[in-house]
């Protein structure tokens, strides 16, 4: 009788915990919802073309993410273009090459622990280091370089995943034909590692899109009421690098700016960006998404 | 001087020992690998043949930790395969390994049998296309695959991945081609079939193979090796290794009182 | 030899030698990028203390510590970070309060009681929170959480560490949940056979066996947490204020030690003034604050104090 009573006791803490469990998950996706319901409501009726084509302006009806985006664009091709050869070379050395001694211990203790310093205080090493030491300004390429150093750990991460995943009997058989370490890792491990690697770096760039805390240490202006160099140029070389050093903003920025704000108007700005600022957050990884799939089809281990 | 030894040398093994950090894995193993013929090295479990059949490519470098002693002298120019003055990449161009499980890269089918060649600098298209034909000729593919050479590898079935991985071997044409337990994840019938590709390349390259199947040894080789706990008990020509082995541990072997 | 197409059979001493060359100089360019992970730490390290020695030669660690006033840039200026460091340690602790209940509950939830299809749902979604910048966050938390919060305590501020903290703690419940059911889903499963086969249910089991099995991994989620709360910015920069008063009490307006270098820096900064230098000081002590959870965080997840 007391066991009868004792497994009935049990059984109703039981679901009483599994009432809980599903009020916990529940916080979150509610968040999430409010929030995509919050920022729809209140900005779907700025998102119009003249939104995406205007700059910043006193006037909140007139005003426009059109700097910001060109700056987000840009600041991450820069950051993309930094990041990729550092963390995947890295990659590719901690798992091909690294022997088991302090140095490769203190280089995964390093990322490891970079991982966890807080955005702001990698905006802090470019002012003092980038803007001031080195003479870059504070510029394109500044920004690029603060975001790719971001986002190295996680580029380092997925890469050295992604480069594991192909099985030893692969290295063999090439070693086996003849291939020096290197012929091996280019012929055969980074191709048929891409996949996860390139995954791996739309992650991390969709990250660094929304970052404005280090950019705004940078000295990223807020209101910006014009464009950057074109990276062409009449004269030969016909190539200019002159966008690299200009200033610029960035979309969080834009939206931090208007948020700031007291009047109502430029809230409702803000959500139109904050909007477009998550269509491009989660397009980015909608895509990582898609080609993490496209390449698990082509090479099936 | 061994009892029965091959006429023409193509490598001789001389106090082979080999270390993995201070674990004494091949103790003194010496015999001779004759040119031109298949030598089977059998053994049970444990017994070290994989690890010594490696030492032929060089492919205990691949990892931290291994100590090679002793000579493999490669005839006819008496290097010394062992040697840490030798290039092992050099040793690999010349001695090609198939591996126990099939592994074609996830490329095409002629890719495949391609990639030792542009390892060795090739990249005329006309001369590549004549190599890898000629290639999978010998390994008895050239038929099944000649129409759909771009076709990824991995859409062939296990024996015939295995029959590519020949022909990858195949193509740099090697001085010795090392296989190692090359039918052990195969079906009856393409074990069958690539029994009699060894039988009939062994005219064309030195050939020696692991296997843990000694009926396999006494259909393919010429010479057997009996190896057990690392060390060499017996090298004899195959007929007279399994009719009337000279050592006792042998004939335990052979007839199944243990491994 | 055989023969290729130079002719050296690939064995020529010359090729030898081009190749081994080549070969090292790869094997260094690839040392030298895993190295600027070690150049990073260095440069964050060195940037911060070269950068506010100047400031600590102004003033003294003592009157860093005590004062209880931080206005730099005030004619009569105060240098004590304890403003700061009070606006860090409420929201933290009020994030806190939100993810570790919540997201402790999710991973043992979702690791021990969950269907698979369950868990493959939830799962994503809660991945969702990561990608959400921090601005939208901050957004929400200054003109949802705040009106909100403001029909229960009617004269909360408008900039509150309230609604800040819980938008934080919302935004880092991912965090915690995921590594504590990967720390979960380690503990072997005979473990858990064990107690169902004396009659255990569910969640007798979770609690009594599988959590206290997995405490260091736990552990290592709530450090990683703290980090990550103390570190966070835009929300706080946007929603909590940005003015430096000591306070204790999550309903009123304070500024952390992130906001405060946003505040800074969204203003005039002439490079070596007391304002720019205030900024590296106080990073410094942020850093010396997430430095401290995550090598907690990394010495409990290497499990150096494992229950099994």
């Amino acid at each position: 009788m007391r066991l009868q009573s004792a497994i009935a006791r049990n059984r109703f803490v039981d679901s009483l915990f599994a009432i809980l469990g599903l009020l916990a998950m529940l916080v979150g996706l509610v968040t999430l919802l409010a929030l995509f319901l919050g920022l729809a409501l209140d900005g779907w009726s700025r998102l119009t073309w003249r939104f995406f084509t205007s700059y910043p302006s006193r006037f909140p009806v007139e005003a426009g993410i059109l700097s910001a985006w060109v700056g987000t664009t840009t600041v991450m091709f820069v950051t993309a273009l930094t990041a990729v050869p550092i963390g995947v070379g890295a990659a590719v050395y901690l798992e091909e090459y690294a022997p088991k001694n302090w140095l490769t211990d203190l280089i995964e203790i390093n990322i490891a622990n970079l991982a966890g310093v807080p955005s702001i205080v990698y905006g802090l090493l470019a002012l003092g280091l980038l803007v001031y030491q080195l003479h870059l300004g504070q510029s394109i390429l500044t920004a690029g370089l603060t975001l790719a150093l971001l986002i190295l750990p996680i580029v380092v991460t997925s890469a050295r995943e992604a480069i594991r995943s192909v099985p030893n009997s692969i290295r063999e058989a090439a070693h086996a034909l003849g291939a020096t370490k290197w012929q091996t890792v280019k012929d055969h491990v980074l191709p048929y590692a891409t996949g996860g690697i390139l995954t791996g770096l739309i992650i991390a760039l969709s990250r660094a899109i929304g970052e404005s805390a280090p950019l705004i240490t940078i000295g990223a202006l807020s209101f910006i009421a014009f464009l950057p160099h074109p990276p062409w140029q009449p004269e030969f070389p016909y190539l200019s690098f002159q966008w690299l050093l200009d200033p610029f903003t960035v979309m969080p920025i834009q939206m931090f700016n208007w948020v700031s704000r007291p009047q109502e108007e430029f809230h409702t700005n803000a959500a139109a960006a904050g909007l477009a600022l998550l269509g491009m957050t989660l397009a980015m990884n909608g895509l990582a998404i898609f080609i993490r799939a496209r390449f698990r089809k082509q090479i099936k281990w | 001087m061994l009892p029965s030894s091959p006429q023409v040398e193509k490598a001789r093994v001389k106090d082979l020992n080999f270390y993995y950090g201070s674990v004494h894995i091949l103790k003194n193993i010496s015999l001779t690998i004759g040119e031109k013929q298949v030598t089977a090295v059998i053994g049970p479990s444990g017994c070290g043949k994989t690890t010594y059949l490696r030492c032929f490519n060089r492919m205990h470098d691949l990892y931290p930790g291994n100590r090679y002693e002793g000579e493999v002298i490669l005839h006819p120019d008496y290097v010394n395969i062992l040697s840490p003055t030798v290039d092992p990449i050099e040793i690999r161009m010349r001695i090609s390994m198939v591996f126990q499980k099939p592994n074609p890269f996830p490329k095409s089918i002629f890719e495949n049998v391609a990639y030792g060649l542009r390892v060795r600098g090739w990249t005329d298209r006309a001369v590549l296309d004549e190599k890898v034909e000629q290639a999978l000729r010998r390994a008895v593919l050239w038929e099944e695959v000649k129409d759909r050479l771009t076709h990824p590898a991995l859409t062939l079935s296990g024996g015939q991945q295995q029959r590519l991985c020949i022909a990858r071997a195949l193509a740099t044409e090697p001085e010795i081609l090392l296989f190692d337990e090359p039918t052990s994840a195969l079906d009856p019938t393409a074990t069958a079939r690539i029994e009699e590709l060894i039988l009939d390349l062994k005219t064309q390259v030195t050939i020696i193979i692991v296997t843990h199947n000694m009926q396999q040894a006494a259909r393919v080789s010429d010479f057997t090796a009996f190896l057990y706990l690392g060390e060499l008990v017996e090298f004899n020509k195959t007929d007279k290794m399994f009719t009337a082995p000279s050592n006792r541990l042998t004939e335990d072997y052979i007839t199944g009182r243990f491994g | 030899m055989k023969p290729s197409p130079d002719g050296s059979g690939g064995c020529s001493r010359g090729a030898h030698s081009s190749r081994v060359a080549r070969e090292r100089a790869i094997e260094w360019a690839l040392l030298f990028a895993a190295l600027t992970s070690v150049a990073v730490t260095v440069g964050i390290a060195g940037v911060l203390v070269y950068e506010s020695l100047p400031f600590f030669r102004h003033v003294s660690l003592a009157e860093f510590l005590t004062d209880p006033q931080w206005t730099p840039l005030f004619s009569e200026a105060h240098y004590g970070i304890l403003p700061l460091v009070a606006g860090t340690l409420v929201t933290t602790a009020v994030a806190l309060l939100m993810a570790l209940p919540v997201g402790t509950i999710t991973a043992i939830y979702l690791s021990e009681c969950a269907t698979l299809v369950v868990r493959e749902t939830v799962k994503p979604l809660l991945e969702l929170l990561t990608a959400v910048p921090t601005v939208v966050f901050g957004y929400f938390a200054l003109l949802f959480v705040t009106p909100f919060l403001q029909l229960i305590w009617a004269d909360l501020p408008g900039f509150n560490m309230l609604s800040a903290g819980l938008v934080i703690g919302v935004m880092i419940i991912p965090y915690v949940s995921s590594l504590s059911e990967d720390a979960m889903r380690a503990v072997p499963m005979d473990i858990r056979e064990g107690s169902y086969a004396m009659g255990a249910t569910r969640m007798q089991t979770a609690l009594r066996v599988v959590v206290p099995s997995a405490l260091s991994g736990i552990a290592a989620a709530y450090a990683l947490g703290i980090s990550r709360a103390i570190g966070e910015t835009m929300v706080v920069a946007i929603a909590a204020g940005m003015q430096p008063t000591l306070t204790w009490n999550p309903l009123e307006p304070a500024e952390t030690i992130t906001a405060y270098i946003v505040q800074v820096s969204l203003g005039d900064l002439p490079h070596g003034s007391i304002g720019y230098q205030s900024i590296f000081a106080a990073g410094l002590t942020l850093l010396l604050m997430t430095l401290l959870f995550n090598v907690a965080g990394y010495l409990l997840r290497k499990g150096f104090w494992k229950a099994y």
